[in-house]
Parts: C-alpha cells; structure tokens; sequence
C-alpha cells in the first residue's frame, strides 16, 4: 500500500481509570498532622522503625504499626536527582531537584522538593527543613510544604541517615 | 475532600493515561475512509473479506491490502442487550452490543445496536450504520447500527 499523506495515522486512545480513594487510618492521621502543619509518622512495635507517611503496617515485621510519633520538618537528603526534562502538565521550570528526605525521628523518607539553593551544591547527607505555606492554605496534602531547603547545619554521615 | 468517618479521609481520584496510538497504515486507511463516511475491509487470501480490515492473513499471515469497499448495511450475528449503561458506555441509554456482519463481509465486527429495547432486537435482523455528525477519522465515527 502507497503512504497516504492526507490519511489518518494517529488516533487517541485516552484510558482513565477513576478511584475513589480512602487513605486508611494511618495516612488519614498523617493527612489530619499535615492540615496541622505537623508531621506524623508511625513507630512499629516490633523493631521500632518509625514510618512516615505510615501505611499502618511495618513492612518488615507484618505487624500494625500504632503508636503515632510527631517528627520534625528538619530531615536529611538521602538521595536525590537533578531534573532537566519538562514533564507534561508539572508547572515547576526545569532543572528542579527531586530528593528522598528522612525527617528528623523517622526511618524511612519521602520524595520532595529541593529549593532555595544552587542545584549544584545539593549533596547527600545534607540537612534541610521544611517551607511550607501559609497556615490558611494548608489542607490535607503534602504539598503544605512547598519544598525543603537547606540548613545551616553538619551533614549526616551517609551511613548514619535514618538509623 | 470528604470524610467516610471522624477520621478516615476519601476522595476522588482520576488516573489518566493520555495515550495517542499510531494506527499502522491498515487500520490507518480504515480511519481515513470513515472520516469519509466509508466503511472499508480487505479480502484475505481465502477470500473472506474482514471488517475492520485485518493487517495480517489469519491463514498465511501475509500482510493484506486487497481492501474492499462496503456498504452501510448487515445482519446482527449475535448480541447482548446492555440495560443499564455505564458511565464509560458511550450510550447514555440501553443497547445492545452485537457481532454485526456487514453485507459484503464475512467476519462480524463487534458494535452496537441502538434498538430502544431489547425486544426489538432478534438475531438475523437487518441493520443499518448510523454515523457520528462529525467524523474525524475515529472508530467513534460510527455512532452505532440501527434496525432498518
């Protein structure tokens, strides 16, 4: 067959998959700290790792996790990457820096944002703390931080982030 | 956002997967001759002609392009009747899905059938394509078949 150049060669095929979604009681009490400005995670009672957001259960015990710890919004930079590509529909300008943060108290991080600070200076181990918006913005979500930003404090050692 | 309890926290969630598919040129050609209200298939080395057209020969899997030319009429093969439509239906009113086969054709193409009620529909019965008022080249540019 001859290439039709008026003829059709691309067609949407959008999928969209509706949920409603229910965040279960621990991140419902994460969410709840959020619309507080404070966050909360969740200790296990097994091997006394402390989750946030806490899903309810210790991943590594299979036991429920129910003694809830209120944690600082200061935390380290465990890992993180430096974002060059625009991704569709992310309003923030590229490069941005994407990082897993550990709060203060807790063992295991979480992705945020990295600001207020030249990309190329961001390093592991690097202490940093919550910016969040103003209090009559906040809901329950995470994005009640804007980013994290760094502090002028010593760096963790790498091994010792999260222990 | 809602609250399903003093303290469990719901709401709403879409997941969109924006996907726009290159068709190849077989089902390429299907598209364009129904963005001019053509229905078009192609014969297969058995003689069996397809609706929508078949890229490959289901016996020698040789690529097909001995397309065909049909028309807007065929007989419901077999069918189902949909009496409460959902929200991803693309009738907002019962119908049936049927296994057309249009005249011409030897090989039903699934569709569906706007008969008002399921005892309007019978198997056997003639019916007739009704297109979209505008086409754009999108399987969607058949609205349904209706009895004739």
């Amino acid at each position: 067959m001859s290439e039709d150049k008026t003829g059709i060669t691309m067609m949407d095929a959008p999928i969209y998959l509706d949920y409603n979604f229910t965040a279960g009681s621990a991140t419902s009490r994460f969410l709840h700290g959020l619309k507080q400005g404070v966050l909360i995670g969740q200790r296990c009672p097994g091997c006394d790792a402390v989750y946030v957001p806490a899903r309810g259960s210790c991943a590594r015990c299979g036991v429920a996790t129910g003694e809830d710890v209120v944690l600082s919004d200061k935390a380290t930079v465990e890992s993180f990457t430096i974002v060059y590509i625009p991704i569709p529909g992310n309003p923030i300008k590229p490069p941005y820096i994407i990082a897993n943060v550990v709060p203060d108290g807790a063992n295991i991080s979480f992705i945020h944002l990295i600001s207020e600070c030249n990309n190329e200076d961001v390093r592991i181990g690097q202490r940093v703390q919550a910016v969040w918006k103003p209090e009559s913005e906040w809901t329950y979500a995470m994005d009640n931080i804007i980013y994290f930003k760094p502090i002028d404090e010593a760096d963790i050692d790498p091994e010792q982030i999260g222990r | 956002m809602s609250q399903t309890s003093p303290d469990v926290l719901s709401q709403r969630f879409e997941l969109g997967f924006t996907y726009t598919r290159s068709t190849g040129p077989v089902v390429g050609h299907f598209l364009t001759a129904l963005k001019n209200k053509q229905l078009v298939g192609n014969r297969g080395s058995d003689g069996r002609v397809y609706v929508p057209p078949a890229e490959y020969d289901p016996v020698t899997a040789e690529a097909l392009q001995d397309y065909v030319e049909l028309g807007d009429t065929g007989i419901v093969q077999s069918w189902v009747w949909v009496n409460e439509p959902r929200a991803k239906h693309l009738m907002d009113k019962p119908f049936a899905f049927a296994q057309v086969v249009i005249d011409g054709a030897d090989v039903p193409m699934l569709h569906m059938v706007d008969a008002g009620s399921e005892s309007a529909m019978s198997t056997g019965m003639p019916v007739k394509l009704r297109w979209a008022e505008t086409t754009r080249g999108h399987i969607t540019d058949i609205a349904c078949f209706e009895p004739v």
